[in-house]
């Protein structure tokens, strides 16, 4: 496992978490790159989610959790006494497996993260709304129907949307929890085309469940197997040349 | 064997037809008996003369009068009065149940809160009489503490466990990846609260108002115990009071059948009844409104 270009953004150092006494990741090293797309793979139950969970702490609202080891942003632990949870979630922001935009307007739900932090110009909230549909690639579609309600939007839709409202924060990182998962085949092709080109401005992680998705949308791998990092590389060399048999059979689909 | 099961099938559902069929006959029933001895009042009062006239005075040797206007106008102020403190204190007290308190706090004060449902009006009467009218007497520094003022404050008591209850149950109905949705986007768990889950459980809230409210409206032995039966008009939370429903709680056992006064206590019935209605309602109108904004 040796893979050294670029600058971590995310980096983990031997994270352990446990669900009550259950322990769900073991030991996990890896590295998020800057303005690089990194796609956890593995079977169903191997801690992917768990662990992309851990990165903005949301696994804190689970009662009964405990996160032990380090998880370093720019170098700086997520846990130091002196983070402020908030803001780290404004940093890295989120996109979960299924679409869940808020019961509010098309336009409500992305300024939300503006005005929870006191933003009230209706021009500049303008401004956002607009540059973040357009980031989402959902701008066209829905721009002259701003005011209805984002559940009359489609699944693949909805999933863009969410996509906008966590880029209206301007987070420097995205972690994607299996965004395609509940969508269907063209409204993921859409969604990958959008990672692709969120790689530009942010740190992109992405949990899926589908390894041609992250043989087309990441630069590195990491596969993991009941909690345990089992190998951690460049996409291409996990998909062309695992070095772990493990990764091997799960890639060419001997099981998972 | 088929033929038992087939048997079996039309036996059960005959039992539950009768049941459905049995619920709406006795609610038409009620609604039907209320209507028929109401009716008869206003032989001799005029409707108007009946709800916008001051003076009850149904046993005057001279001239009986049968304004119900001040009864009218005490239920609604110690219904809202009631409501004032019981549906913020409610709310408060749901969110904290479903969104604050610790698990364990929760499952101790959840079946509190629910066991506070049923104490007996008499009981909370009681309370009014004993603590609370000294209580008001002192604080207000007047001679009697039974009035509005304690009737709201007993009410307000007797509606919240229905208000706790439905509140809570709506806000832990709201999906949680509304909530994580919010937390993720950097949002405090305040925040959350109230700008997402709060209005997204408005619809199941505001019907816990609308039930705790109908408890307060129709509740007759508690108002009756603690707010004075004072006939006069009501001219401030400190007066006393007589609603409708002590008035025919008071004046119902004494009454001369027959008689037009007689009649005129059922009118005071079917009058709440209607109000109840229109309460029920508007209530409707307002979940269906929001109901429709959310899908």
């Amino acid at each position: 496992m040796n893979v050294e270009t670029g600058i971590a953004k995310i980096e983990t150092r031997d994270l352990d978490f446990y669900y009550g006494p259950t322990r769900a990741l073991k030991r996990v090293n890896v590295s998020c790159y800057k303005n690089r797309v990194t796609a956890i793979i593995g079977p169903s139950g191997c801690g992917k989610s768990t662990f992309i969970r851990t990165l903005n702490r949301m696994n804190d609202v689970i009662p009964g959790t405990r996160v032990e080891g380090t998880i370093l942003l720019d170098g700086k632990d997520v846990h130091a006494p002196d983070v402020d949870v908030v803001e780290l979630r404004r940093r890295v922001g989120m996109v979960f497996q299924k679409p869940n935009p808020f019961p509010k307007s098309i336009f409500d739900n992305i300024a939300y993260g503006l005005r929870i932090n006191g933003m009230k110009d209706k021009r500049k909230l303008e401004e956002v709304v607009v540059r973040s549909l357009r980031g989402a690639a959902l701008w066209e579609e829905v721009k002259d129907r701003l005011d209805e309600n984002a559940f009359a939007l489609s699944g693949g839709q909805q999933q863009r949307l969410c996509i906008a409202r966590a880029l209206a924060v301007e987070p420097e990182v995205i972690l994607f929890d299996e965004p395609c998962s509940a969508i269907d085949p063209i409204a993921t092709a859409k969604v990958e085309d959008l990672i692709e080109t969120l790689e530009k401005s942010y740190t992109v992680v992405i949990v899926t469940h589908n390894m041609q998705q992250a043989a087309r949308v990441s630069d590195y791998t990491a596969f993991m197997m009941l909690g345990e990092l089992v190998e951690f590389d460049v996409t291409e060399k996990i998909f062309t040349n695992p070095v772990n048999k493990l990764t091997e059979e799960y890639i060419t689909g001997r099981f998972g | 064997m088929r033929k038992w099961a087939s048997l079996e099938e039309s036996v059960i559902r005959a039992f539950f037809l009768t049941c459905g069929i049995l619920a709406v006959l006795v609610l038409v029933g009620i609604f039907a008996t209320l209507l028929s001895t109401a009716v008869p009042a206003f032989k001799e009062i005029h409707l108007s003369e009946f709800l916008l006239k001051k003076n009850w005075d149904p046993t005057s040797p001279e001239k009986a009068e049968y304004g119900i206007l001040s009864m009218i106008v005490s239920t609604l102020m110690v219904t809202g009065g009631a409501l004032l403190l019981a549906v913020p204190i409610g709310i408060g007290v749901a969110a904290y149940l479903s969104d604050v308190a610790h698990w364990r706090v929760r499952e101790i004060v959840k079946p509190i809160v629910e066991i506070l449902a049923g104490i007996p009006s008499v009981v909370v009467g009681f309370l009014g009489i004993v603590l609370f009218g000294p209580a008001i007497a002192k604080i207000f520094h007047i001679g009697n503490g039974l009035n509005a003022v304690n009737g709201s404050v007993l009410l307000a008591i007797m509606s919240l466990p229905t208000i706790i209850s439905i509140s809570e149950d709506a806000l832990n109905a709201v999906p949680q990846a509304y909530g994580e949705a919010s937390l993720a986007l950097g949002a405090s768990r305040w925040q959350t609260l109230f700008r997402v889950k709060v209005p997204a459980a408005l619809s199941g809230i505001i019907a816990a108002c609308m039930l705790g409210m109908g408890r307060a409206i129709g509740e007759t032995m508690t108002v009756l115990m603690a707010t004075g039966n004072a006939r006069a008009f009501p001219h401030g939370f400190l007066s006393s009071v007589r609603t409708m429903t002590a008035n025919v709680a008071i004046e119902l056992g004494e009454v001369p059948y027959d008689t037009t006064h007689y009649y005129a206590l059922f009118a005071i019935g079917l009058v709440l009844f209607v109000m109840t209605f229109i309460v029920n309602l508007v209530a409707d109108v307002i979940l269906r409104k929001y109901q429709e904004r959310e899908q």
